[in-house]
């Protein structure tokens, strides 16, 4: 391949790991709600979706990004809230198809809702002001956005990090993971803490979708694509373990951004190979525990 | 059991006396269809062309409604049966046959992608039904798809790439790289480019395939940066392309190289936004704009704006309003509905629906026409509908189509 040089390398290296943080954050939602509620939510790339247009929406009427990167994982977190109260929680104890296949209908409202209310175009997302045009890393140009967007992911990871093993709130969410029955003999009303991880997740996915709104076109069923790859991510880090989440993710953008460098027609297809691979190698993910599922 | 009689007898009087009274209804509706002209419009209504297709039904059925008002056929008015493919030649080509078994349609005017359009095509010749497709398509003319029912009122690749290629390379240089998705679709752009810039001494650097339907193309681009080529060509369409001119744009590609698409869509720009697509050309078969200077597209824009409150026509719903206009013409000039006559009429006819004069080719009736290439604007913008500048519009000729022989025609 002509004209492959170490700085070529280094930027498909840094657009690969800008890709991989959507997915780490998304992934990290996933994780969150099925760790918790072992429920499969098919709704996330729906909830991204709605945070991209609810983001995208609020920019264009506040005219102010930082408010609008406030204001919609509040949003998608509340929307959460209210799915999980009503609609997922009467399915509990039902096993894992049920709330599945509700999220999955779930997924099909939302978009239908957006469509009917944005159209079936979609917005025209912007860049925000300040945050456009490209930057100088030393080794080519790279989006100054786009480095906004892994420094944001890391600083919201490491919130949910610090959330989770810092503080009380978090050591009931990791209690209530490990065995709800004790939680609930100790006194703490469980269904609060489901309905939390719920809108935490939902709220985290929202908060993904308006980062990730200024790097695409912004239309409903941009969160359909998104859904499988945060699934592929999901099981390559492995199911229930937040950190195999963060890092999977990650691995997965490099694994397309590098496959896109040699053979651009078989990038989709390779993030699907590695999860392949590993399940062969590795069933459990690659942090996961084993018989993590079901 | 006397009851029972009653029962019956009651039925029977009801029954017949509704009958009775609705014959009228019947001799109505039998008397609507035998006289109203079909024609069978299956477009993706639902899917990722959604926007172009609704822009498509808007403008047949102001051509529908400009042949009722004039009259009609000897008083019998057209109908058009708007179906949803939804991007699926198997779904096409089911709707297409119950278009024609089901509601009897006369003529089938239609499509949206290169599958959709073969699948059609495939159903009309079998069944021996006009079909004039209004979307893109190389593979269309070519010998072995073609019926002597098929009518092709869009362009092809080889036309738009082609005049695309002859604007640009003189005016931006001669190394090339294309960005395509990897369909059918996209191929056709590619070589249709390639085909035209040979004869000017361009040199392909690469073409990168991305899958099609990809969201994300900052992968690609490093690549397309480390190249460093004059021209950037985006061989992909609709939102594909939308996402690739974003991050294009984000990641500084415009400073180096001049970026175009062969296919430039109106709704595609107003997707993407004016900063999104700001100094990209392109090719298309229309633009609202060209009513300054052609008498033809004056009126029809007044008409849609009439219609639809001021919103004007996009690239792909003047094909559909032509596409539709062409056959209801025929029918007039033929004196028939007869297949074969209309056909015949529509072989010979020229005509100027919207964009200065046309007529069909007689070996695989494409539709000789101009390409207008257009740059997109983010100043200066009048109003929200003034989007793009005319470069320049290619006349019509037969010598930038590949020909007859070419497309394994017998001559």
């Amino acid at each position: 391949m002509t004209g492959l040089t170490f700085e070529l390398l280094c930027m498909q290296l840094l657009t690969g790991i800008a890709l991989g943080s959507i997915y780490a954050l998304l992934a990290l939602g996933l994780c969150l709600i099925f760790g918790m509620l072992n429920v499969v939510n098919f709704a996330h790339g729906a909830f991204f979706m709605v945070g991209a247009f609810l983001g995208i929406y609020f920019l264009g009427v506040t005219g102010n990004f930082w408010f609008s990167l406030l204001l919609t994982p509040i949003l998608t977190g509340c929307l959460g809230l209210l799915t999980e109260r009503f609609l997922v929680r009467p399915l509990y104890g039902r096993g894992i198809d049920y709330p599945l296949l509700l999220t999955f209908g779930l997924s099909y409202v939302l978009i239908e809702v957006m469509r009917v209310t944005f159209g079936i175009e979609g917005l025209p997302s912007v860049t925000p002001e300040g945050l456009g045009g490209t930057v100088n890393v030393g080794i080519g140009y790279f989006p100054k956005y786009r480095l906004f967007l892994i420094a944001a992911t890391a600083v919201i990871i490491f919130g949910v990090w610090f959330f989770i093993q810092k503080t009380r709130y978090g050591l009931i969410i990791k209690a209530g993971a490990a065995d709800q029955e004790i939680v609930k003999v100790l006194g703490v009303d469980i269904a609060k803490v489901w309905l939390l991880v719920f809108a935490l997740g939902c709220a985290i996915a929202g908060l993904s979708g308006i980062l990730a709104a200024p790097t695409r076109s912004v239309n409903p069923e941009m969160g359909i694509p998104i859904l499988a790859e945060s699934f592929v991510v999901t099981v390559v880090g492995g199911m229930g373990s937040p950190v195999g989440a963060v890092l999977a993710g990650l691995l997965v953008g490099i694994v397309y951004s590098m496959t896109s460098l040699f053979f651009p027609s078989l990038s989709e297809l390779s993030i699907f190979v590695l999860m392949a691979v590993v399940l062969l190698i590795r069933p459990q993910g690659l942090f996961g525990k084993a018989g993590a599922m079901g | 059991m006397k009851q029972k009689v009653t029962n019956q007898t009651r039925r029977k009087v009801l029954i017949g006396g509704a009958t009775v009274a609705s014959t009228p209804l019947w001799l109505n509706v039998a008397n609507a269809q035998a006289d109203t002209i079909k024609i069978g419009f299956p477009v993706p209504l639902t899917g990722p062309f959604s926007a172009e297709a609704q822009d498509q039904v808007k403008a047949a059925e102001l051509a529908i409604k400009e042949f009722n008002d004039a009259g009609g056929f000897n008083g019998r008015k057209a109908e058009l049966l708007v179906r949803d493919d939804k991007l699926n030649p198997g779904e096409a080509a089911t709707r297409t046959l119950e278009l024609i078994e089901k509601d009897k349609v006369n003529y089938v005017v239609g499509s949206l992608s290169a599958a959709t359009q073969l699948s059609i095509n495939a159903v009309c010749k079998e069944r021996k039904i006009l079909f004039n497709s209004i979307s893109q398509s190389d593979a269309i003319n070519e010998a072995k798809d073609w019926s002597v029912y098929t009518f092709h009122e869009a362009l092809n690749p080889t036309m738009t790439a082609g005049a695309l290629a002859r604007y640009s390379i003189p005016r931006f240089g001669k190394k090339i790289v294309f960005l395509t998705a990897d369909y059918a679709y996209g191929h056709e752009m590619v070589r249709a480019f390639e085909r035209a810039g040979k004869e000017m001494g361009a040199t392909t650097l690469a073409d990168i395939r991305h899958p099609l339907g990809a969201s994300d193309y900052s992968a690609f681009l490093p690549r397309i940066k480390a190249l460093n080529p004059d021209i950037l060509v985006l061989c992909n369409f609709g939102r594909d392309l939308v996402n690739a001119a974003k991050q294009c744009t984000d990641f500084g590609l415009k400073s180096s190289m001049k970026i175009m698409a062969p296919v430039l869509l109106y709704t595609a720009r107003l997707a993407g936004g004016p900063e999104a697509f700001e100094g990209i050309i392109g090719g298309t078969s229309y633009y609202w704009g060209l009513e300054d200077r052609i008498p033809t597209a004056k009126a029809f824009n007044d008409a849609f704006r009439k219609m639809y409150n001021g919103s004007v026509p996009s690239d792909y719903g003047a094909l559909g309003y032509a596409g539709v206009k062409s056959v209801l013409a025929s029918v007039k000039i033929a004196k028939s509905t007869e297949t074969m006559k209309v056909v015949t009429a529509m072989e010979n006819l020229k005509y100027d629906w919207y964009k200065g004069p046309e007529y069909y080719r007689k070996c695989d009736h494409q539709a000789v026409q101009t390409v207008i290439i257009v740059e997109s604007k983010s100043k200066n913008m009048k109003d929200k509908y003034d989007v793009f500048n005319i470069l320049t519009i290619e006349p019509t000729t037969e010598k930038n189509m590949r020909s007859c022989a070419e497309l394994g025609h017998k001559a």
